[in-house]
């Protein structure tokens, strides 16, 4: 009888140790690929070129250069105009696809995604087309008012349509979210639309307006490609780093650059986790779903607004394939494949094609199975708690780390010869790795929301049953979570294809991506050619998009028949 | 019932943080039994049920099964069979891989786990529904499968946690008398954990009513109905009318009546103020005899019809200040053509009252 008096603990089963050697397995990986290399930026910044502690001295050596303060001032300016012409935009088109009944709401959203299939810098691409040097409406942007394209002007523009879908996206959530009692019980009172509208539907989408607006900002602050493109003599923060640290090897002022990058991110972070709280508790689980009901004018004056959007996108990625096709813009702009040709024959893209496809795949397959099992790891398994809440952070930080912060750091830790895994320097697989923990955290919520929503008691009945709980995985939650798993597979390889701010800093010249091939054919002056390219990544993500739409059909079909009834 | 019980609960402590849960839990089950655990929400009855399953930890205490110490057992090591109230079912399988899931795992052959799975079926009453996925069943046919995938290894113990407060009404007491009558002819050992009285007294064969994480009482359905062992079990077991009296010269002194002490088994005999608690069915309105003792008049204050009797709230102020509910039948009351307002002589039963 010694348990009497002594606390008891439960003997552990040998199927326990699995689940624990699998939470000390993605412990480490997230410690070695994602806190260290942060870690590894604050030690930089903390030190001198000889390597001894500076303390703050950096800072102010930072803060006493007047071309990198430019800099921070036009990347706030820039982020916040920006903001503010996306928002409201981004509003009333998300306004438009849920509480109207405007026909072709399905194309108008398939529109607005448009800018997500390309890397961001298409859209700059593009406006140089448009109003560049020899750009078609290069005449009336000048009697407006605007001397040239490069610079703030392009970045700005070229940035609104970067972010408007994602800004969209928040937006249409937020909207979608509301109860159709009240207004029901507004109507039963006699009020206005007007008066609905700013009492009933602005106040319900307060939460989205403000995480929408956080993004939008973050997202502009910490871009590089738009920049890097139309920017010209424009400098921004993003831009800096990549000065400092790849043209000046400058370490420690591109770490200070970096940190700098990294508050208004982990700011918005923490605003949007606290936001995102209040709006789930907002709607009860008892809501009824708003359907918008018809209203001619409403509907006519939606669709057109709507029109207006989708034509000026479709006009940046329309005038991008044109000009690819174009023999010589703009003095022969007949159809041609020689863009195409320069760029994926004589420009090497070719191989950068075949790296992206590698490295997306393997972000997708890979990355997939880490977060999934991170996920069920800690949401359906006991015991090692010392590690949980750790496990839980990590998983959460890559949201507010920028990509151009993430890749820093990876230098930074990967290139120590005292590091283990120095091997892996400007290796496929760090691209890889790097690119899962740049684009982890929506992979992660995604995984725990369908988690979530299964019985919390399925563990409990394997185990009365004496079945082990990687067969219980195995044979219901797994089959149960493949509409999730595909999902967090198809954005996984969507933002690999594009993504450019991470792997600029990593990539070595056998394995660089196609994304970043254009940035250089852009930088050689090879424009049609960096059009071409981007415009092939638009049309392989295109086609991913479409192929896993067809792959979570066919997933439903085999893993869902149990929901139909 | 054999002198050796089948669970033995000793000391059980169970905390989180500063928030006691459970203390000095002390329990014998014995073998066949059905044991409910009853009490209101937060008072550690489902709590106890899981660190009994093992899906729970207790701070200290010990626990026997069948004489094994399983004090510090993994689940997997522990034998029962359990149905939660969301019924857990896994919702991607058929009704019978369902049932089947815990003997796929212990290598017996496809013709015996089939031939066990249609058997467990029929025991419930599904036969012929192993191809459906559970989402097709209503809400008590989930529940049946349930109660069969539990039962499908044959364990010793069945824990039921709360498994009928998510059916409607007619469901629940239909399926209440189904698991009964299996139980018995089975001969497992059940726990069940409810905050339903009725469910509780008419299923078990003892009844532990727990609050905040103490039992409070243990006894068969009538003895914790008749001779509740504490105020909060009179409360929380039926309806009660709770009196003010003072006991003094050996008598109870309820308003204007008095009764000799001798007549009331009482459990607290001192001096001074005390609750009386008295059921509404302890009050006879007939028939009552001229110069009876304990009679006294009442008025009736509201008539709340429940069907074939009525809950009457009744002014009794020679009695207490406070209205009393006493349960009348529906014929008596159109008998006697009382109605709101009408007086009526009452009698209340003194070997049934009970003082705290």
């Amino acid at each position: 009888m010694t348990h009497v008096l002594s606390q008891v603990t439960q003997r552990k089963h040998w199927s326990d140790w699995i689940g624990f050697a699998g939470l000390a397995l993605v412990l480490f990986m997230l410690l070695a690929f994602l806190a260290a290399p942060l870690l590894a930026i604050l030690v930089q910044a903390a030190q001198d070129d000889q390597g001894q502690f500076a303390g703050l001295r950096n800072f102010s050596s930072y803060l006493q250069t007047p071309s990198l303060l430019q800099s921070l001032w036009n990347s706030i300016w820039v982020s916040g105009l920006v903001t503010f012409i996306v928002v409201p935009l981004a509003f009333v088109f998300a306004y438009a696809l849920t509480r109207s009944c405007m026909p072709g709401k399905t194309i108008f959203r398939a529109i607005s995604l448009i800018p997500l299939l390309a890397p961001s810098l298409l859209s700059a691409i593009s406006l140089i087309y448009w109003f560049g040097n020899q750009g078609v409406l290069k005449d009336a942007m000048q009697a407006v008012g605007i001397d040239q394209i490069y610079g703030a002007p392009g970045v700005v523009l070229a940035e609104c349509f970067a972010v408007f879908p994602h800004v969209l996206m928040i937006l249409v959530t937020a909207l979608t979210l509301a109860d159709a009692r009240l207004y029901e019980a507004a109507d039963a009172l006699g009020t206005s639309s007007e008066r609905k509208f700013f009492t009933i539907t602005l106040p319900g989408a307060k939460y989205g307006l403000i995480s929408a607006a956080l993004v939008s900002f973050t997202l502009v602050m910490t871009d590089f490609g738009i920049p890097k493109v139309i920017g010209g003599n424009f400098n921004m923060m993003a831009t800096d780093i990549f000065k400092l640290v790849i043209g000046q090897q400058d370490f420690a002022r591109g770490s200070v650059v970096a940190l700098l990058l990294l508050s208004p991110a982990v700011l918005s972070f923490g605003v949007d986790r606290y936001v995102s709280a209040r709006q789930t508790a907002m709607l009860s689980a008892r809501a009824v779903a708003l359907t918008p009901k018809p209203a001619a004018r409403h509907d006519l004056l939606m669709m057109s607004f709507c029109t207006f959007i989708a034509c000026l996108m479709l006009a940046m990625l329309g005038m991008a394939i044109f000009a690819s096709f174009a023999s010589f813009w703009p003095y022969n702009l007949a159809p041609s494949l020689v863009h195409y040709k320069l760029g994926l024959i004589d420009g090497d893209v070719g191989q950068g094609f075949v790296n992206s496809l590698k490295m997306a795949s393997g972000t997708a397959v890979f990355g997939t199975l880490l977060v999934f099992v991170t996920a069920y790891l800690l949401e359906k398994t006991k015991g090692m708690n010392l590690v949980r809440a750790p496990l839980h952070l990590l998983a959460v930080i890559p949201m507010a780390v920028p990509g151009l912060v993430l890749g820093l750091g990876y230098i930074f830790f990967f290139n120590m010869p005292s590091n283990p895994l120095h091997g892996m320097y400007q290796s496929m697989a760090l691209l890889t790795l790097c690119t899962i923990v740049h684009f982890y955290t929506t992979g992660h919520l995604t995984a725990t929301t369908a988690l979530k929503s299964l019985d919390a008691e399925f563990e409990s009945v394997s185990a009365s049953l004496k079945v082990p709980f990687y067969k219980t995985f195995w044979r219901v939650t797994l089959p149960i979570c493949t509409p999730a798993m595909v999902d967090i597979a198809r954005y996984f390889f969507i933002n690999a294809m594009t993504t450019i701010s991470a792997v600029v800093f990593l990539y070595s010249p056998e394995n660089k991506v196609a994304a970043i091939a254009i940035l250089n054919l852009d930088e050689a002056g090879d424009i049609g050619a960096a059009a071409a390219m981007a415009v092939l990544i638009a049309l392989i993500s295109a086609c991913a998009t479409v192929f896993f739409a067809w792959l979570s059909w066919f997933v439903d079909k085999r893993t869902q028949a149990w929901r139909r009834r | 019932m054999s002198a050796s019980p089948f669970i033995s609960l000793s000391n059980l402590h169970k905390t989180f943080g500063q928030f006691v849960a459970l203390q000095d839990i002390n329990l014998d089950i014995f073998p066949g039994e059905l044991v409910c655990f009853l009490g209101p929400s937060g008072c550690g009855k489902t709590t106890l049920l899981r660190i009994i399953a093992g899906l729970e930890v207790q701070t200290r205490g010990v626990i026997h099964q069948a004489g094994r110490d399983i004090t510090t057992a993994h689940p997997a090591e522990r034998d029962y069979g359990i149905v939660f109230q969301s019924y857990a079912l896994f919702p991607n399988l058929s009704v019978a891989d369902n049932v089947a899931y815990g003997l796929v795992n212990r290598k017996v052959s496809r013709d015996l786990v089939q031939q066990r799975v249609q058997e467990l079926l029929k025991l419930v009453g599904l036969p012929g529904s192993d191809h459906k996925y559970p989402s097709q069943l209503s809400g008590g046919q989930q529940q049946r499968i349930a109660l069969a995938r539990a039962l499908a290894t044959s364990p010793g113990l069945l824990l039921l946690d709360e498994p009928l407060s998510a059916l409607d009404a007619l469901e629940r007491v239909r399926l209440r008398g189904e698991i009964r009558s299996l139980q018995q002819s089975l001969g497992v050992t059940t726990i069940m954990v409810t905050h339903d009285q009725e469910e509780a007294l008419s299923m078990a064969d003892r009844i532990v009513v727990m609050n905040h994480g103490c039992i409070e009482q243990v006894g068969t359905p009538t003895e914790i109905y008749r001779e509740p062992a504490s105020a909060f079990v009179a409360d929380f077991v039926g309806q009660v009318n709770v009196l003010n009296g003072t006991v003094s010269n050996n008598a109870l002194h309820l308003g204007e009546m008095q009764i000799p002490l001798t007549d009331i088994p009482t459990l607290s005999r001192n001096a001074g103020d005390v609750k009386v608690y008295l059921r509404p069915e302890d009050v006879l309105a007939q028939p009552i005899l001229a110069g009876e003792a304990c009679v006294f008049e009442a008025t009736i204050h509201e008539i709340e019809f429940m069907g074939a009797f009525c809950h009457v709230h009744v002014l009794a102020p020679t009695l207490s200040k406070e209205p009393l509910t006493v349960y009348l039948s529906l014929n008596y009351l159109a008998e006697q053509q009382l109605q709101a307002g009408s007086t009526l002589p009452l009698k209340l039963m003194p070997e049934r009252l009970k003082l705290f």
